[in-house]
């Protein structure tokens, strides 16, 4: 307890690394705290071999450790001899359990050994967290370990894997897959059903266990660990089990909690907040410092060029600008007036409301993932039905809405527009134009999220302007802000799970609601059988029959999936109606449409009762398979299919060799069958989680993954239909004459496994994996080619607007 | 962000808005019409012209109605090369289908007109035997691709090749467990049920979907002969019987595909030689003119 290190830094990941060696050559003392027995950890708990990407390429690199895109063990190597050669003061297996003192003494205490004492203190520690412990009695036993490296390791043991989420299945079907192993595995899982866990793996996991392969202990909890043995009590009671290893995949607790003890207070209450920190990374608590993924920055280049920054900003370089300077400068390089980076980011945060409360840190992190733009007076922003989920906001000049034939409507200096693409997912909703000179900035859709998700003003001011928006846009007839403000005032926004009912058919509530975001299936029980009537898109109304009339609810409108709608009051409604003619009008004209829609099925039904059953429950089916999120999706009709696979060979022809769909597998009702293949959602869950944004929307309305890819396979995790592959882009195949012709090669269609890799070692090239999927062939003339090659018409792809009618969908019934 | 999808768009909406059709009535049967029209007119022609000294190969319009002939039999093979050749454009394999199909058939009155209906034991009658071999076997092509789909996804039952072969070897490994208790007699014909490779038979056991001596089977009477079965035996049995509904789906499943495929191994080795006796017969002709 006597030395007092200058500056202490807690993880020795990328930052955390690059923050001790740049103190190192600098001969500032310090201390580096690394809980395992290696440097950053979570790189090295990356599988073998796997490839790590060095990007945004045109970031320079500011460290004194080297990084380049390679193999995993060639970067930790790299980084083990910079280390050493720096003179880097790490210590191992220092676990920091708290912080507690103030600038110029904190003191850290470890989980084992001596506090380290510290006049500042740098927190790298990611955002992975810890794994969740095993704590009952012997949870500390050396044969519990928290992580599977290769399961081929263990040879005839009785293996007990905890928890039932991805982690815990995908271990155990590794440590089960090779009977020759002779493993004896068993998982264990406190819940009755894995509802954490993808459907594949449930499935794999459930074949494993009726082949024999594994046994599955649900509702059970461990209880007291020996060695050699374990005791759980399951349903049916206490049980003791020869055990010889257990692998605990438990999950993991955020180290937010870690954080905020120390007194670092983040931006909200969001958990996926970051902390609030200063241009130099200082956080609430002075003397704190927050860098690398904790503070927001989830790529490797950009954490490693915090920790030499921070070392500077602490060694008093304060004029040290950061190395995301000279992308920010290439940004603004097209605005018009010569001013310097800083101006432009003062100007944006001043000028445009939702970013008043940011600072400049958090502006700059916003610059990287956004657009600025300079555009001529009526020069077109973007267009109705363009695809696009970015959001804009003025900073100087104002636009115009065009919402009708000749109306437009302005919007002025400061405000924001696109935002109804960015909440719903859907094409723009109007054309924009400058009015006069204009300068925006537009923020991408993963940066808009961030945004209101961490500045909750942002988020109110959004969806606010969201909500007038929408109501203007939706009802039209000459409606001004002033007459919906009472609307917009007293409006509520729901989250509604998929299948939540909204309105109950024979109730009597009179609320009016607007989609925002998701869909609604409309059903009425005619009957005693719910009978599918429409489907709603985001953006759409529901619940005006009943305030207009003054009925009951005549049908029940449920989510589809996952939606948000805004309630808003019926009487406040029926005030504007009255108010308003023209509108009410065109209420009276669209209830009218949907009573006949409602009407033409209701009367189906008795005259036809089977074909509006099938229609009834094909468009169920859909529901249930992803349709009701989809925007363009590829399905087969199985009374024409043959079953030629030609639609794969056409899709691994068309993109570098390899298919993106799976024609055989995926769900079948009806004869209509939902290949795995994308489904374009309107707000895609591959996006959820993408470290380096390399997943967008193209102009056509695609989901695609550009060659930013770092192959981390986040996407593939997180696609709920398992349509992402990782894999490396083959070499090419040999021209189809000479296959015709010769024999030469694997001929159309994917190749083989076997092909592939004999080719690529010829070519002795390194091609990482990374991920693939559908991007409706956007750029090749003609469209899809999977419905282009099919010879009988059995492939289709549809939008579910398009396709969930009662007349598209009851032609397979008759 | 500009409004460069704006053409594209609408060709993706009209591509998601259109009804999902068959090949065989593809643009409101376009082909068909075409077809039948191009047949009435050839058929009115033969009635009208003039030709001396009988209608025959030789004549102007028996000339005319060969090359008809050639050049659709040279567009039609090119099918094999479409169906392959993954170039980008607003082509559509279906279409083309269509097309194939009803100039196909269409092809069976030109050439017949061509001849003249003057048949013989030559090279030229040989092209005409062929094309109606390959027609022929086209037509049962057309039948099963309009009648079998159905039949094929009602046996998949959801699952794929993959998983049929899968839950078979999943079946198979438990049968080798429940088996061990067994006497030796009784493990033999589980052995020996096991032993039998579910895929090695010929062209006509796939296509009639029968295995003649299928050991699972002859298992299954064997344990089912058992008086008393023994909770071992009752377990095996259980699980042959399982084995053989699997074994039955897999191999109505490859019966279903080889009766879709099988025509094409007549269909295109046929077309290949037809296209070669129908170079000798105008080579021929011209030599000998």
């Amino acid at each position: 307890m006597s030395e007092v290190f200058r500056i202490a830094i807690v993880g020795s990941g990328p930052s955390g690394l690059s923050a001790a060696a740049h103190a190192a050559a600098k001969g500032i003392s310090h201390v580096l705290l690394e809980k395992t027995d290696h440097l950053s950890d979570t790189i090295f708990r990356y599988q073998k071999g796997k490839h790590v990407m060095a990007t945004p390429a045109q970031l320079v690199l500011r460290s004194d450790c080297e990084f380049g895109a390679g193999k995993r063990e060639q970067v930790l190597a790299q980084w083990n001899a910079d280390a050493a050669k720096a003179g880097v003061n790490v210590r191992y297996k220092a676990e920091a359990k708290a912080i507690s003192g103030s600038k110029g003494d904190f003191t850290i205490t470890l989980a084992k050994g001596d506090p380290i004492r510290a006049e500042t203190v740098i927190l790298a520690i990611g955002t992975q967290g810890n794994p969740n412990l095993l704590r009952c009695e012997g949870g500390n036993l050396p044969h519990v370990q928290y992580q599977l490296d290769d399961p081929a390791e263990y040879i005839d043991e009785h293996i007990f894997v905890l928890g039932g989420g991805d982690a815990g299945i995908e271990n155990a079907l590794g440590l089960a897959a090779d009977a020759a192993q002779g493993n004896n595995v068993t998982l264990v899982d406190r819940n009755a059903d894995f509802a954490r866990a993808k459907e594949a793996n449930v499935k794999a996991l459930f074949a494993a266990r009726d082949a024999g392969r594994m046994t599955i202990l649900q509702e059970t909890t461990t209880t007291l660990v020996e060695p050699g043995w374990i005791t759980v009590e399951t349903p049916q009671g206490a049980a003791r089990h020869k055990c010889d290893r257990i692998i605990a995949r438990m999950g993991s607790a955020p180290p937010r909690a870690f954080v905020e003890a120390a007194s670092v207070a983040f931006t909200s209450e969001a958990r996926d907040a970051f902390p609030q920190l200063s241009p130099s990374f200082e956080s609430t608590t002075p003397g704190v410092y927050v860098i690398g993924a904790l503070a927001g920055y989830p790529l490797i280049k950009h954490c490693m060029n915090q920790g030499y920054d921070v070392i500077e900003f602490l060694n008093g370089n304060t004029a040290l600008k950061p190395a995301d300077e000279p992308i920010l400068a290439a940004k603004f390089a097209g605005l018009p007036g010569r001013r310097s980076v800083d101006e432009w980011l003062e100007t944006f945060r001043t000028q445009v409301v939702i970013l008043q409360d940011l600072s400049p840190l958090q502006m700059r992190e916003l610059m990287l993932d956004s657009d600025v733009h300079a555009y001529a007076p009526g020069e077109v922003i973007f267009t109705r039905n363009d695809p696009g989920s970015s959001m804009f906001g003025i900073a100087e000049g104002s636009v115009l809405v065009e919402v009708g034939a000749n109306a437009t409507v302005p919007i002025e200096q400061g405000s924001i527009f696109g935002e109804v693409g960015l909440i719903s997912g859907r094409r723009r909703g109007a054309t924009i134009r400058a009015a006069g000179p204009t300068v925006a900035i537009e923020l991408s859709r993963n940066a808009a999220l961030k945004l209101m998700a961490t500045v909750p003003a942002a988020a109110r001011a959004v969806n606010r302007i969201a909500i007038e928006r929408q109501l203007l846009q939706m009802f039209g007839s000459g409606l001004t802000r002033e007459d919906v403000a009472e609307l917009v005032e007293q409006a509520e926004v729901q989250d509604k799970r998929a299948g939540e009912v909204v309105i109950t058919e024979g109730a009597d509530d009179k609320d009016i609601y607007v989609i925002r975001r998701g869909s609604m299936i409309v059903e009425k029980d005619i009957g005693g059988r719910q009978v599918f009537l429409s489907y709603l898109p985001a953006g759409s109304y529901f619940g005006e029959m009943a305030v207009i009339d003054g009925s009951k609810r005549t049908a029940t409108v449920k989510a589809a999936i996952k939606s948000e709608v805004v309630r808003l009051p019926g009487d406040a409604f029926t005030a504007l109606l009255e108010k308003k003619p023209k509108l009410r009008e065109k209420a009276l004209a669209d209830m009218a449409g949907r009573r006949k829609v409602n009407q033409f099925i209701e009367d189906r039904k008795d005259s036809f009762g089977g074909a509006v059953d099938m229609y009834s429950e094909t468009a169920q089916f859909l529901v249930d398979n992803g349709i009701g999120e989809a925007t363009d999706v590829l399905l087969i009709d199985e009374t024409l299919c043959v079953g030629c696979d030609n639609c794969e060979k056409a899709c691994a022809d068309s993109h570098d060799g390899l298919s993106r769909l799976d024609r055989e597998a995926g769900k079948t009702y009806a004869h209509l069958h939902v290949p795995t293949s994308c489904r374009h959602c309107e707000h895609p869950h591959c996006m959820a989680d993408c470290p380096p944004n390399a997943i967008k929307r193209g102009p056509d309305g695609e989901v695609f993954i550009d060659d930013t890819c770092i192959g981390c396979g986040n996407c593939q995790r997180n696609c709920p239909y398992g349509v992402i592959r990782m894999d490396a882009k083959p070499p090419k195949k040999p021209p189809l004459l000479t296959w015709l012709l010769f024999g030469a090669g694997p001929g159309p269609g994917e190749a083989s496994y076997s092909w592939r890799k004999k080719a690529a070692e010829k070519e002795g090239k390194e091609v990482g994996k990374f991920a693939i999927k559908c991007d409706m062939c956007s750029g090749i003339e003609g469209g899809p080619a999977c419905v282009r090659a099919c010879p009988t018409g059995a492939a289709i792809r549809v939008g579910p607007e398009k396709f969930l009618t009662f007349t598209k969908l009851a032609e397979d019934a008759d | 962000m500009a409004s460069a999808g704006g053409r594209e768009f609408e060709l993706h909406e009209r591509r998601r808005d259109s009804d999902h059709e068959s090949f065989l009535v593809h643009r409101r049967m376009r082909w068909f019409k075409i077809a039948l029209a191009v047949s009435l007119i050839a058929i009115l022609g033969y009635a009208l012209a003039d030709v001396k000294p009988r209608p025959n190969g030789g004549s102007w319009y028996g000339y005319t109605l060969g090359t008809i002939g050639a050049l659709l039999i040279g567009w039609l093979s090119l099918l094999g090369v479409r169906k392959r050749a993954m170039t980008p454009g607003r082509w559509s394999l279906k279409a083309w289908t269509s097309a194939h199909v009803y100039l196909g058939l269409a092809l069976i009155v030109i050439a017949t007109l061509h001849t003249g209906f003057q048949f013989g034991w030559n090279v030229h009658t040989l092209a005409f035997a062929l094309m109606i071999l390959v027609i022929a076997s086209g037509v049962y092509g057309i039948v099963v691709y309009a009648m079998l789909p159905t039949a094929l996804s009602n046996n998949r039952r959801e699952m794929t090749r993959r998983e049929m072969v899968e839950a078979l070897a999943a079946i198979d490994r438990q049968l080798e467990q429940a088996a061990q208790p067994l006497g030796r007699e009784e493990a033999d014909m589980v052995i020996a049920a096991l032993e039998q490779d579910p895929f090695g038979y010929g062209v006509v056991t796939r296509l009639s979907g029968r295995c003649r001596d299928c050991r699972t089977e002859a298992a299954i009477a064997a344990f089912a002969g058992i008086a008393s079965r023994s909770e071992a035996e009752e377990r095996v049995r259980a699980l042959l019987s399982r084995r053989m509904a699997q074994l039955q789906q897999i191999r109505r499943h490859m019966r279903l595909k080889a009766m879709l495929e099988v025509w094409l191994y007549v269909h295109v080795p046929a077309t290949i030689a037809l296209l070669g006796a129908l170079t000798a017969h105008i080579v021929s002709v011209f030599y000998y003119w």
